[in-house]
């Protein structure tokens, strides 16, 4: 994955709260089997219209919202589902960073291996960023993950939590996949202690 | 003596292979199952990294989520979920994974097979790509879903990166009334706790009402775990848990089987052990439950008024006002009454025989109302066999409902089996998300019973006044 330091970028918001992975990537685009290509259809049901025609009313649709790479969203963001075409098709528009109160468990997990950056602030921060970007449409953030400020207009600097493993991983663009593969010897020797389950190639 | 542990914490410290300083612990997985939507990408990246599975011992798959639900050997028309499902043949042959396919009379939903086989056992750790995982808990697993790139890392390595959540005991004392169901007390913990309520906290049920449910009812009840925002939910295994899985399959034998139900045995919460938070609920106080809006968590009494927005806290407001906009129900009305187009009885929350056996019993004799499409898909072809054995399909049948094969069909809307823009359906599934039964359709989460009755009166309906009739 590729590595996340600093980021500058314009802002786009959308308020409703607990936007779940249907409405990120509605089911129907599952079956595809590859990671890629997914951004076209990122929020298709609300981005699009009955006759697959643009949907102008739709913030993401809007010619000053062109460009964003941060996305400002209600609480509880990424609820539902746990595929993981959700932060791929994020990222595949073109979103680096999203901003919210709380993410849903999975999604956080399955953006911080992608090098999608959750940024998680307190509510007065986050209405506060919900009217700056409600009057000004090209509205620009700062995010800088080795200090965990998120830097707003006034100059403020919020600090963001984040876990020092994932964050590693995110400066690094480390595949976790690597820790677990130096811990193999370990993994075989607790196999040895622990005994087998089930065995799903035969019946007991 | 030790200091008491919670179930969560039993199963959680047997499975920890090691924890560096402040990393995640790694998590050793007992059994990982597979379907054909949230796997294809982690197979490509093993291929891409020269790796194998590790452990296909503990590895199984299905096909789901994508396939038909028409009769089998039918052509599958749909070209992109075709090659979905010819590129799973292809993986888990290249990896040496046991694939329940297309033909195969064990292939279901990924949720409904574990159990069936027997392959879910107490005090396993089950992972999944998928978020109703949590299924499995009801045996006392710890059970959760995962993204693409954690099935890539168990497949790899049979273990997983993870921080320890915290553990919420849900309390439901007391006793079911007739007519409600595990389905409703699920809809409201969800309802009173909400849909973030559980982030980071693992769900442990206990109570009076929890124990005297049966295998398949609890599994309703873990299945919606993840809808309240727990990426698990648990419920300590008990002689009903144990009668369930003997004879299963993949259940131990012999002496095998009186030592694993020794250490299940083991596997409760210490009297003593703390849980982090606590949520009580009076199940003699619960009604059949329905939802109204766009999300778990906007459920009510079946009987009772949709909210107003200004009834409810100013940051839900917006959602609330967008959620009913796109139902198209007002707030201050109730549900009841309000006609429906579609009933649909299925998925890995309300989808198994004794689902199918209530739903029936309450059918029988009625009909099906004109304007309402009954949609039946038992939740593996197993549930359908012994269905038809038991003469439920004809009951079903006679009453105007259609039998399909088994799916996840109109719970996530992949295969056809959708609703039309702007048609309103009582679904027995667990997701009433927009759009999520096919985009403009407006879903109603209920217990089957609940959607028999409506489906026999064309409308939103509680169940209660058929039961007394």
């Amino acid at each position: 994955m590729e590595a996340f330091k600093t980021l500058d970028a314009k802002v786009v918001a959308i308020e409703t709260t607990d936007i779940d992975t249907d409405q990120i990537i509605p089911a129907i685009f599952l079956k595809t089997t590859s990671k890629i290509g997914l951004g076209k259809n990122l929020f298709s049901h609300w981005r699009y219209n009955e006759n697959g025609s643009p949907n102008e009313d739709f913030i993401i649709n809007k010619p000053e919202s062109q460009g964003a790479q941060i996305l400002l969203a209600g609480d509880n963001f990424g609820c539902g589902s746990s595929r993981e075409h959700a932060p791929w098709a994020l990222m595949d528009y073109g979103f680096k960073a999203i901003v919210s109160t709380s993410f849903a468990d999975i999604f956080r997990n399955n953006s911080l291996k992608n090098g999608l950056l959750p940024v998680i602030v307190d509510e007065e921060t986050h209405s506060q960023l919900m009217s700056l970007a409600m009057e000004d449409p090209n509205l620009s953030l700062s995010i800088d993950l080795e200090s965990q400020k998120l830097n707003l207009p006034d100059g403020r600097a919020v600090e963001f939590p984040i876990d020092e493993f994932s964050k590693t991983c995110m400066l690094e663009g480390l595949d976790q996949l690597g820790y677990l593969q130096k811990q193999l010897d370990t993994i075989i020797a607790f196999e040895a202690e622990y005994g087998d389950r089930v065995n799903t190639k035969t019946p007991a | 003596m030790s200091k008491p542990r919670t179930l969560f914490e039993k199963i959680w410290d047997k499975h920890v292979v090691m924890q560096e300083g402040n990393n995640p612990a790694i998590l050793y997985i007992d059994l990982h199952l597979v379907h054909e939507v949230t796997s294809p990408q982690a197979f490509q990246g093993l291929r891409d990294k020269g790796l194998k599975i590790r452990r296909p011992d503990k590895t199984i798959a299905t096909m789901d989520h994508s396939i038909p639900t028409t009769p089998i050997g039918a052509p599958i028309t749909d070209k992109i979920a075709a090659a979905q499902i010819r590129q799973m043949e292809k993986n888990c042959q290249e990896f040496g994974v046991r694939l329940f396919d297309m033909d195969s009379e064990n292939r279901g939903i990924v949720h409904v097979i574990g159990p069936e086989h027997g392959l879910t056992q107490p005090g396993m750790t089950i992972v999944c790509g998928d978020s109703h995982t949590s299924t499995h808990g009801a045996f006392g697993a710890l059970a959760f879903g995962i993204g693409t790139s954690e099935v890539e890392h168990v497949m790899a390595t049979q273990t997983l990166l993870q921080r320890k959540p915290k553990t919420m005991e849900i309390r439901v004392n007391g006793k079911l009334k007739p007519g409600v169901t595990s389905k409703d007390i699920i809809l409201a913990v969800i309802a009173k706790n909400g849909v973030a309520g559980g982030t980071g906290y693992v769900f442990e049920y206990t109570g009076e009402a929890i124990r005297s449910l049966s295998m398949e009812e609890r599994m309703t009840i873990c299945n919606m775990s993840i809808e309240g925002g727990a990426r698990a939910g648990l419920i300590a295994p008990d002689e009903t848990t144990f009668d369930y899985i003997k004879g299963k399959p993949h259940a131990p034998k012999g002496e095998d089987w009186d030592n694993a139900v020794e250490y299940w045995r083991s596997l409760t919460t210490d009297e003593g052990a703390e849980y982090d938070a606590l949520v009580e609920l009076d199940a003699n106080e619960l009604t059949p439950m329905i939802t109204y809006g766009t999300h778990p968590g906007m459920g009510m009494p079946i009987a009772a008024t949709v909210p107003t927005p200004d009834e409810v806290p100013v940051g839900e407001r917006f959602t609330l006002e967008k959620a009913l906009t796109y139902m198209d129900v007002e707030g201050g009305q109730p549900l009841l009454g309000k006609e429906i187009d579609v009933v649909f009885l299925g998925s890995c929350t309300n989808s198994r025989i004794t689902d199918l056996r209530a739903a029936a019993k309450l059918i029988e004799g009625h009909k099906v109302a004109d304007n309402v499409r009954f949609m039946v898909v038992p939740g593996s072809q197993k549930v359908k066999k012994q269905a038809e054995k038991e003469g439920l399909d004809k009951i079903f049948m006679d009453a105007g409902a259609d039998w399909r094969t088994a799916g996840c069909s109109m719970c996530i809307a992949m295969n056809g089996d959708q609703l039309a823009p702007g048609e309103y359906a009582i679904s027995t599934s667990n997701r009433n998300f927009e759009g999520r039964q096919g985009k403009g359709g407006r879903t109603f989460l209920a217990s089957p019973l609940t959607a028999v009755a409506s489906a026999i009166n064309g409308k939103v309906s509680d169940v209660r006044s058929m039961l007394s009739e």
